[in-house]
């Protein structure tokens, strides 16, 4: 015992006089993710950095006057169609990113644990509807929701409904409804990943202290398999709140998300600071929701046990 | 009531398909038994605790546990709790809410739940330790907080899953008095899952050894390990030598045999013997046969040639040529004396006690 703790001493001692800098462990891990990180650091850092500077600017006409103001943001928090398409905007993915979790929670129970030989079948099968164009996918949701839609036409056909519902399409919830459906699989494989590394004895173990099927998930299915759901609620929250295509094509007036307000100003507009001002302020408060969200979750659980 | 069965297995199978992982086994254990199901991998032992836990049903037959018939009762309503061979620790809970989380569905109230997770803490040496993090506990303490939590539930059956498999070997021979002594103190049934029949015969009132799905035989350590009643049992609990033998008169309780190197020997019918021709099996183990030293003698003697020997430590194991016998002995001899000085091809006598030969089923 003492030799063995000698040994490392001396071992240690050995290590810091020869100072040998690609040698460590360290070292040669930041080589490895060197090349991405130098790449992610150019395309993301510098990009943001571009966008932060640009809301303490003001735009006049064509030219950008660089003094430093706050006007932009006085701008983008307090005018009110700002304001309204913001909190639209974090109302739609957060609904999107809690609907999308608690309906691909099930499926990837389902996976995990019945899914015997055919795991990897299903979850081939669930990558299908990625093999056609984003933009395919939203126009068949048009097709579904449409005033001549599949859904409006089996309903008049059933005799439920006596002339086609306008309330299906170009609204908050047809958004809601499409951004669902296409972030299924980005919620499906982080929560199925986490529950594939649940220890199947756990489970037998809170059964045979007397947990009957429900109490033993709340207990230790699900908060073992928290790691899963924090990850898909980030993943589709986070991009939702930025998606512009999907609002565009079918939210119609009501279902207008910050992002398109921002693409306006960088686009049409030609105001590159209000843009950077909303879009700096949008990321700041999905940072906070998020945040927010994942604290919950976790307190949530806590009181489970 | 000592001998009141607190679970008894009425003619339970299990099938898988045509594979059957227990066919028809019948079995009472005693309440207050320390008892251990033993035998090599896939012979149905793990099937058996299951189907006591409830984690699996039997294909037919019925389980019993203190009069109650079990069949559809699920696992998490049976008076059982089990340690599980990984020991299945939660990871996301601490020592302390390890141990009570089969209390808080009692519903006691806060001291008497600290009251009870600090006694079961005590009984496994590791009081003190409430606070700590699940993945910070040795293999050791795992086991210990394993073996808290079910003892805390105050099961009227434990059931061990071969709980001693992942330790190292010292560490191993200290559970093993440790649980013997825990079980003595609680009282309560133990049932060991183990394929280490060591483990089997140092800790249990009474050994059920299993092959194939079925029970061969069910005694105390002593009597299975000196009377096994076949050859297959005999084997699987240590060195035996096995002797060719005919069986000159079969009649009452005793068989006389006629044996190859030892004789004419008298000895008990064995419970599940089953008469072959003529023909039968002696076996003697290793250790019943000593070396006799310088002009030491003994009643009942056989003479023969060291072939081989190997040096085990405390003991050397030697292979003695004996002549008109079939196949060389092996002898465990104690170091005390210089066997694991003695040179190959020295001739050597062993003494031995006949009591010490049985006759067994092949």
């Amino acid at each position: 015992m003492t030799a063995a703790a000698e040994g490392s001493i001396a071992y240690r001692k050995a290590r810091q006089n020869a100072k040998p800098l690609l040698q460590s462990e360290a070292a040669r891990g930041f080589a490895l993710v060197s090349p991405t990180l130098a790449f992610a650091v150019v395309m993301l850092l510098v990009p943001i950095l571009v966008v932060i500077a640009h809301s303490f600017w003001t735009q006049n006409y064509l030219t950008v006057d660089y003094t430093f103001t706050l006007e932009q943001y006085r701008i983008a928090l307090t005018e009110p169609i700002y304001r309204d398409l913001l909190l639209r905007s974090l109302f739609i993915s957060f609904s999107v990113s809690v609907l999308t979790v608690l309906l691909a929670y099930p499926i990837a129970y389902y996976i995990s644990f019945h899914g015997g030989r055919h795991k990897n079948l299903w979850l081939f099968l669930i990558t299908i509807p990625f093999w056609t164009s984003y933009l395919l996918r939203v126009m068949s949701w048009k097709v579904i929701l449409g005033y001549n839609g599949v859904l409006n036409s089996g309903l008049l056909g059933l005799g439920i409904i006596d002339e086609p519902s306008t309330a299906l399409l170009y609204n908050s919830s047809a958004v809601i409804i499409t951004l669902t459906h296409a972030w299924a699989a980005f919620a499906i494989l982080p929560i199925f990943v986490s529950l594939e590394k649940v220890d199947r004895t756990l489970i037998e173990a809170a059964t045979d202290l007397g947990d009957g099927p429900i109490r033993s998930f709340l207990r230790v299915t699900l908060p073992l398999s928290m790691t899963g759901v924090i990850s898909a609620l980030l993943i589709v929250m986070i991009p939702t709140v930025g998606d512009y295509v999907t609002p565009k094509l079918v939210g119609g007036k009501d279902g207008v998300m910050i992002s398109n307000a921002i693409q306006a100003q960088f686009g049409k507009a030609l105001n590159w600071p209000l843009g950077a001002a909303l879009s700096v302020s949008t990321m700041l408060v999905v940072s906070a929701m998020a945040a927010a969200s994942v604290l919950l979750l976790r307190l949530l659980v806590r009181r489970a046990r | 009531m000592p001998d009141r069965s607190m679970i008894e297995i009425r003619n339970v199978t299990r099938s898988y398909g045509t594979f059957k992982a227990l066919d028809d086994a019948n079995l009472a254990i005693r309440e207050g038994e320390f008892f251990s199901l033993l035998g090599p991998s896939g012979c149905g032992k793990t099937t058996l605790l299951r189907m006591i836990a409830g984690f699996d049903t039997p294909t037919s037959g019925s389980i019993l546990i203190d009069g109650q018939p079990m069949d559809g009762i699920p696992a998490n309503r049976r008076p059982t709790n089990m340690v599980f061979q990984s020991y299945a620790i939660f990871p996301h809970l601490n020592v302390e809410q390890n141990v009570a989380y089969g209390l808080k569905r009692m519903r006691l109230d806060a001291a008497e739940e600290k009251r009870r997770v600090d006694e079961a803490l005590a009984m496994v040496s590791l009081a003190g330790l409430g606070k700590r993090g699940a993945t910070e506990l040795s293999g050791g303490q795992r086991q210990r907080v394993a073996l808290a939590r079910a003892l805390v539930m105050r099961p009227k059956v434990l059931l061990l899953d071969e709980p001693l498999s992942a330790l190292d070997k010292k560490l191993r021979e200290q559970m093993q008095v440790e649980l013997r002594r825990l079980q003595q103190a609680v009282g309560i049934t133990f049932i060991l899952v183990t394929h280490d029949q060591y483990e089997a015969l140092a800790m249990s009132d009474r050994i059920a050894v299993m092959f194939g799905g079925k029970i061969a035989q069910v005694a105390a350590p002593k009597e299975i390990y000196q009377r096994p009643v076949n050859r297959q049992v005999a084997d699987f609990l240590g060195g035996m030598n096995f002797i060719k033998a005919e069986i000159v008169d079969d009649a009452g309780t005793s068989i006389v045999v006629d044996t190859l190197g030892f004789g004419r020997v008298k000895t008990d019918k064995p419970a599940a013997y089953v008469k072959n021709g003529s023909a039968a099996t002696i076996g003697i183990r290793p250790e019943r046969l000593r070396v006799l030293w310088d002009d030491a003698t003994a009643r009942h003697e056989v003479a023969g040639t060291v072939v081989e020997r190997h040096y085990f430590g405390e003991i050397t194991h030697l292979i003695v040529e004996v002549p008109g016998m079939d196949r060389p002995l092996s002898v465990t001899e104690t170091n005390d004396f210089g066997a694991d000085d003695l040179p190959l091809g020295a001739t050597i006598r062993l003494g031995y006690d006949p009591d010490a030969l049985v006759a067994m089923a092949d």
